[in-house]
Protein backbone atom coordinates (compact mmCIF):
# COMPACT_ATOMS: atom_id res chain seq x y z
CA UNK A 1 0.00 0.00 0.00
CA UNK A 2 1.14 3.31 -0.98
CA UNK A 3 0.31 6.43 0.98
CA UNK A 4 -1.49 9.40 -0.78
CA UNK A 5 0.83 11.68 -2.04
CA UNK A 6 0.97 15.13 0.78
CA UNK A 7 -0.75 18.19 -0.53
CA UNK A 8 1.68 20.92 -1.51
CA UNK A 9 2.75 23.21 0.90
CA UNK A 10 1.09 26.40 -0.35
CA UNK A 11 -2.68 24.64 -0.01
CA UNK A 12 -2.08 23.33 3.64
CA UNK A 13 -0.91 26.99 4.55
CA UNK A 14 -3.39 28.69 2.55
CA UNK A 15 -6.14 26.36 4.88
CA UNK A 16 -4.57 26.79 7.68
CA UNK A 17 -4.09 30.96 7.73
CA UNK A 18 -7.91 31.41 5.87
CA UNK A 19 -9.19 29.17 9.13
CA UNK A 20 -7.14 31.11 12.02
CA UNK A 21 -8.50 34.72 9.95
CA UNK A 22 -11.87 33.11 10.06
CA UNK A 23 -11.61 32.82 13.91
CA UNK A 24 -9.92 36.08 14.81
CA UNK A 25 -11.02 38.88 12.22
CA UNK A 26 -14.66 38.51 12.57
CA UNK A 27 -14.35 40.06 16.44
CA UNK A 28 -14.62 43.81 16.83
CA UNK A 29 -13.28 43.57 20.21
CA UNK A 30 -10.21 41.30 19.49
CA UNK A 31 -9.52 44.40 16.65
CA UNK A 32 -9.97 47.18 19.22
CA UNK A 33 -7.04 46.02 21.54
CA UNK A 34 -5.34 45.55 18.36
CA UNK A 35 -4.35 41.64 19.30
CA UNK A 36 -3.12 39.03 16.09
CA UNK A 37 -2.10 35.94 16.05
CA UNK A 38 0.87 34.12 14.13
CA UNK A 39 0.86 30.37 13.27
CA UNK A 40 4.05 27.98 13.05
CA UNK A 41 2.39 24.67 12.47
CA UNK A 42 -0.35 24.31 14.57
CA UNK A 43 1.08 26.38 17.59
CA UNK A 44 -0.44 30.00 18.18
CA UNK A 45 1.13 32.74 19.62
CA UNK A 46 -0.63 36.63 20.43
CA UNK A 47 0.43 39.54 19.84
CA UNK A 48 -0.83 42.57 21.27
CA UNK A 49 0.41 45.33 20.38
CA UNK A 50 1.20 48.20 22.23
CA UNK A 51 -1.11 51.30 21.85
CA UNK A 52 -2.01 54.37 24.36
CA UNK A 53 -5.58 53.90 24.94
CA UNK A 54 -4.45 50.46 26.69
CA UNK A 55 -2.59 52.02 29.32
CA UNK A 56 -4.25 51.55 33.19
CA UNK A 57 -1.39 53.78 34.78
CA UNK A 58 -0.58 57.68 33.26
CA UNK A 59 2.29 57.90 35.96
CA UNK A 60 4.48 54.74 35.53
CA UNK A 61 3.26 53.90 32.71
CA UNK A 62 1.52 50.22 32.55
CA UNK A 63 -0.09 48.61 31.18
CA UNK A 64 -3.84 48.27 32.65
CA UNK A 65 -4.80 45.01 34.21
CA UNK A 66 -8.58 44.56 32.56
CA UNK A 67 -6.31 44.61 29.34
CA UNK A 68 -3.92 41.89 30.41
CA UNK A 69 -7.28 39.74 31.42
CA UNK A 70 -8.78 40.35 28.22
CA UNK A 71 -5.58 39.35 26.56
CA UNK A 72 -5.00 36.19 28.37
CA UNK A 73 -8.70 34.90 28.04
CA UNK A 74 -8.74 36.14 24.21
CA UNK A 75 -5.43 33.73 23.89
CA UNK A 76 -6.94 30.80 25.78
CA UNK A 77 -10.30 31.32 23.92
CA UNK A 78 -8.87 31.47 20.55
CA UNK A 79 -5.99 28.79 21.10
CA UNK A 80 -9.13 26.56 22.50
CA UNK A 81 -11.08 26.57 19.48
CA UNK A 82 -7.81 26.30 17.04
CA UNK A 83 -7.19 23.28 18.84
CA UNK A 84 -10.95 22.12 18.76
CA UNK A 85 -11.10 22.83 14.76
CA UNK A 86 -7.84 21.64 13.81
CA UNK A 87 -9.25 17.97 12.38
CA UNK A 88 -11.63 20.07 11.04
CA UNK A 89 -9.01 22.08 9.13
CA UNK A 90 -6.79 19.65 8.21
CA UNK A 91 -9.55 17.39 6.93
CA UNK A 92 -11.24 20.07 4.92
CA UNK A 93 -14.05 20.11 6.61
CA UNK A 94 -14.53 23.64 7.95
CA UNK A 95 -13.56 25.64 4.96
CA UNK A 96 -13.36 29.32 5.93
CA UNK A 97 -13.68 30.59 2.22
CA UNK A 98 -17.27 28.99 1.44
CA UNK A 99 -18.45 30.93 5.01
CA UNK A 100 -19.25 33.99 5.97
CA UNK A 101 -18.25 35.75 9.84
CA UNK A 102 -22.00 34.54 10.39
CA UNK A 103 -21.45 30.47 9.76
CA UNK A 104 -18.99 30.22 11.96
CA UNK A 105 -18.78 27.22 13.93
CA UNK A 106 -20.19 27.62 17.65
CA UNK A 107 -17.19 28.08 19.97
CA UNK A 108 -15.90 27.18 23.37
CA UNK A 109 -17.76 30.04 26.24
CA UNK A 110 -15.53 30.82 29.25
CA UNK A 111 -16.88 29.77 32.33
CA UNK A 112 -14.09 31.60 34.99
CA UNK A 113 -10.61 32.21 34.73
CA UNK A 114 -7.81 33.49 37.22
CA UNK A 115 -5.19 36.44 36.72
CA UNK A 116 -1.91 36.43 38.42
CA UNK A 117 -0.31 39.82 37.92
CA UNK A 118 3.49 38.91 37.92
CA UNK A 119 4.82 42.40 37.10
CA UNK A 120 3.49 45.64 35.44
CA UNK A 121 3.00 45.57 31.91
CA UNK A 122 5.48 48.20 30.06
CA UNK A 123 4.40 50.73 27.57
CA UNK A 124 5.55 47.84 24.66
CA UNK A 125 4.17 44.96 22.47
CA UNK A 126 3.28 41.97 24.43
CA UNK A 127 3.39 38.37 23.64
CA UNK A 128 1.13 35.20 25.47
CA UNK A 129 1.17 31.34 24.42
CA UNK A 130 -1.45 29.55 25.66
CA UNK A 131 -1.64 25.06 26.52
CA UNK A 132 -4.81 23.21 26.47
CA UNK A 133 -4.42 21.10 30.03
CA UNK A 134 -7.41 19.00 29.22
CA UNK A 135 -10.39 19.24 27.11
CA UNK A 136 -13.01 16.87 27.48
CA UNK A 137 -16.59 16.79 26.12
CA UNK A 138 -18.32 19.26 27.99
CA UNK A 139 -15.46 21.55 29.75
CA UNK A 140 -12.07 22.37 29.29
CA UNK A 141 -9.08 23.24 31.65
CA UNK A 142 -6.32 25.81 30.10
CA UNK A 143 -3.50 28.04 30.66
CA UNK A 144 -1.51 30.75 29.22
CA UNK A 145 1.49 32.86 29.88
CA UNK A 146 2.16 36.65 28.70
CA UNK A 147 5.93 38.30 28.61
CA UNK A 148 7.51 41.26 26.89
CA UNK A 149 11.08 41.80 26.48
CA UNK A 150 12.15 38.16 27.63
CA UNK A 151 10.38 35.28 27.62
CA UNK A 152 11.44 33.73 30.94
CA UNK A 153 10.42 36.58 32.52
CA UNK A 154 6.41 36.35 32.79
CA UNK A 155 4.54 40.11 33.09
CA UNK A 156 1.21 37.92 33.72
CA UNK A 157 0.06 34.33 33.95
CA UNK A 158 -3.68 32.67 34.12
CA UNK A 159 -5.85 29.46 34.07
CA UNK A 160 -9.55 28.82 33.15
CA UNK A 161 -12.10 27.09 32.35
CA UNK A 162 -14.40 26.84 29.53
CA UNK A 163 -17.39 25.25 28.11
CA UNK A 164 -17.21 23.18 25.14
CA UNK A 165 -19.55 23.92 22.90
CA UNK A 166 -22.92 20.98 22.28
CA UNK A 167 -21.74 18.50 19.51
CA UNK A 168 -24.16 17.39 17.36
CA UNK A 169 -24.71 14.31 19.64
CA UNK A 170 -26.22 11.27 18.21
CA UNK A 171 -29.83 10.12 18.70
CA UNK A 172 -30.52 7.94 21.89
CA UNK A 173 -33.81 7.15 21.48
CA UNK B 1 -11.94 62.35 53.53
CA UNK B 2 -13.33 64.03 50.64
CA UNK B 3 -10.20 64.63 49.21
CA UNK B 4 -8.87 61.37 49.00
CA UNK B 5 -12.74 60.15 46.97
CA UNK B 6 -12.07 63.06 44.62
CA UNK B 7 -8.95 62.06 44.28
CA UNK B 8 -9.99 58.47 43.30
CA UNK B 9 -12.98 59.60 40.92
CA UNK B 10 -10.31 61.70 39.42
CA UNK B 11 -7.65 59.34 39.09
CA UNK B 12 -10.31 57.03 37.56
CA UNK B 13 -11.39 58.96 34.78
CA UNK B 14 -7.92 59.83 34.08
CA UNK B 15 -7.50 56.20 33.28
CA UNK B 16 -6.60 56.32 29.43
CA UNK B 17 -8.26 52.44 29.25
CA UNK B 18 -11.48 53.17 31.02
CA UNK B 19 -11.82 56.05 28.58
CA UNK B 20 -11.52 54.30 25.62
CA UNK B 21 -13.82 51.56 27.12
CA UNK B 22 -16.71 54.47 28.26
CA UNK B 23 -16.62 53.37 31.63
CA UNK B 24 -18.09 56.26 34.27
CA UNK B 25 -17.76 56.45 38.04
CA UNK B 26 -20.95 56.16 39.29
CA UNK B 27 -20.31 56.33 43.28
CA UNK B 28 -17.74 55.92 44.68
CA UNK B 29 -16.32 56.08 49.00
CA UNK B 30 -15.72 54.27 52.19
CA UNK B 31 -14.12 51.06 50.34
CA UNK B 32 -17.42 51.05 47.67
CA UNK B 33 -17.50 51.87 44.16
CA UNK B 34 -19.94 51.45 40.69
CA UNK B 35 -18.63 52.00 37.44
CA UNK B 36 -21.13 51.80 34.51
CA UNK B 37 -20.02 50.94 30.60
CA UNK B 38 -22.53 51.83 27.78
CA UNK B 39 -23.09 48.77 24.75
CA UNK B 40 -20.43 49.92 22.15
CA UNK B 41 -20.34 48.09 18.43
CA UNK B 42 -16.42 48.06 18.87
CA UNK B 43 -16.47 46.12 22.49
CA UNK B 44 -18.58 42.59 21.17
CA UNK B 45 -17.44 39.63 21.03
CA UNK B 46 -19.63 37.47 19.47
CA UNK B 47 -20.98 39.11 15.34
CA UNK B 48 -23.33 36.70 15.57
CA UNK B 49 -25.55 37.91 18.58
CA UNK B 50 -23.54 41.21 19.03
CA UNK B 51 -23.03 39.89 23.17
CA UNK B 52 -19.56 42.37 24.89
CA UNK B 53 -16.46 40.37 25.13
CA UNK B 54 -15.85 38.58 28.42
CA UNK B 55 -12.71 40.72 28.37
CA UNK B 56 -14.29 44.19 28.50
CA UNK B 57 -16.22 42.89 31.96
CA UNK B 58 -13.14 41.85 33.31
CA UNK B 59 -11.09 45.59 32.49
CA UNK B 60 -14.37 47.23 34.14
CA UNK B 61 -14.27 44.25 37.03
CA UNK B 62 -10.52 45.06 37.62
CA UNK B 63 -11.01 49.50 37.50
CA UNK B 64 -13.79 48.78 39.85
CA UNK B 65 -12.03 46.39 42.33
CA UNK B 66 -9.18 48.92 41.73
CA UNK B 67 -11.66 51.94 42.71
CA UNK B 68 -12.98 50.46 45.75
CA UNK B 69 -9.91 49.73 47.09
CA UNK B 70 -8.53 53.78 46.89
CA UNK B 71 -11.43 54.98 48.29
CA UNK B 72 -11.14 52.63 51.58
CA UNK B 73 -10.85 54.34 54.67
CA UNK B 74 -7.21 52.47 55.80
CA UNK B 75 -5.64 52.62 52.13
CA UNK B 76 -2.66 55.27 52.15
CA UNK B 77 -2.41 55.73 48.66
CA UNK B 78 -2.56 53.15 45.13
CA UNK B 79 -3.30 50.38 44.15
CA UNK B 80 -2.48 47.32 41.91
CA UNK B 81 -3.90 44.14 41.16
CA UNK B 82 -2.10 40.86 42.39
CA UNK B 83 -4.73 38.37 41.59
CA UNK B 84 -7.91 38.56 39.82
CA UNK B 85 -10.59 35.36 38.97
CA UNK B 86 -13.64 36.17 36.99
CA UNK B 87 -16.89 33.80 36.91
CA UNK B 88 -19.17 34.47 34.25
CA UNK B 89 -22.64 33.63 35.02
CA UNK B 90 -24.14 34.51 31.13
CA UNK B 91 -24.03 36.62 28.45
CA UNK B 92 -24.76 40.18 28.55
CA UNK B 93 -27.73 41.19 26.98
CA UNK B 94 -26.76 43.14 23.78
CA UNK B 95 -27.69 46.81 24.06
CA UNK B 96 -27.69 47.24 27.63
CA UNK B 97 -25.33 49.15 29.95
CA UNK B 98 -23.35 47.10 32.28
CA UNK B 99 -23.00 48.20 36.09
CA UNK B 100 -20.27 46.99 38.23
CA UNK B 101 -20.30 47.60 42.01
CA UNK B 102 -17.36 46.23 44.03
CA UNK B 103 -16.35 46.33 47.62
CA UNK B 104 -13.08 46.05 49.86
CA UNK B 105 -14.38 44.08 52.46
CA UNK B 106 -11.22 43.31 54.64
CA UNK B 107 -7.79 45.64 54.04
CA UNK B 108 -4.58 44.89 56.04
CA UNK B 109 -1.39 46.82 55.68
CA UNK B 110 -0.46 45.12 52.41
CA UNK B 111 -3.39 43.49 51.18
CA UNK B 112 -6.73 44.62 50.08
CA UNK B 113 -9.51 42.14 49.30
CA UNK B 114 -12.06 42.32 47.05
CA UNK B 115 -15.10 41.49 45.45
CA UNK B 116 -17.48 42.62 42.42
CA UNK B 117 -20.57 41.92 40.48
CA UNK B 118 -21.95 42.77 37.04
CA UNK B 119 -25.32 43.17 35.81
CA UNK B 120 -27.35 44.88 32.92
CA UNK B 121 -31.07 45.71 33.10
CA UNK B 122 -31.60 42.55 34.86
CA UNK B 123 -30.16 43.32 37.97
CA UNK B 124 -31.32 40.40 40.09
CA UNK B 125 -29.35 37.82 38.04
CA UNK B 126 -25.40 38.61 37.42
CA UNK B 127 -23.49 38.88 34.31
CA UNK B 128 -20.38 38.03 36.20
CA UNK B 129 -18.91 38.10 39.48
CA UNK B 130 -14.88 39.13 40.26
CA UNK B 131 -13.13 38.26 43.73
CA UNK B 132 -9.05 39.80 43.73
CA UNK B 133 -6.33 40.75 46.11
CA UNK B 134 -4.46 43.89 45.24
CA UNK B 135 -1.59 46.12 46.92
CA UNK B 136 -2.03 48.36 49.66
CA UNK B 137 1.20 50.45 48.43
CA UNK B 138 2.44 52.64 50.99
CA UNK B 139 2.83 56.54 50.61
Amino acid sequence: MSRPRPEPIQVVKQRRDAALKALVEGVPYIRFLGIEFERRGDELTALLNFDDKLIGNPFLPAIHGGVTAAFLETTMIITLSWAYLWPDIESGAFDPEKMGAEDLPRLPKTINFTVDYLRSGLPRDAYARATVSRSGRRYASMRVEAWQDNRDKLFAQAAGHFLMPPRDAPDNG
Amino acid sequence: MVDKVELARKFIEAIPHAKALGMRLTDIGAGNAQIEMAYDKKLVGDPKTGVVHGGAVSAMMDTCCGAAVMSHPSAPGGTATIDLRIDYMRAATPGQTIRTSATCYHITRSVAFVRATATDDDADRPVATASGAFTVERR
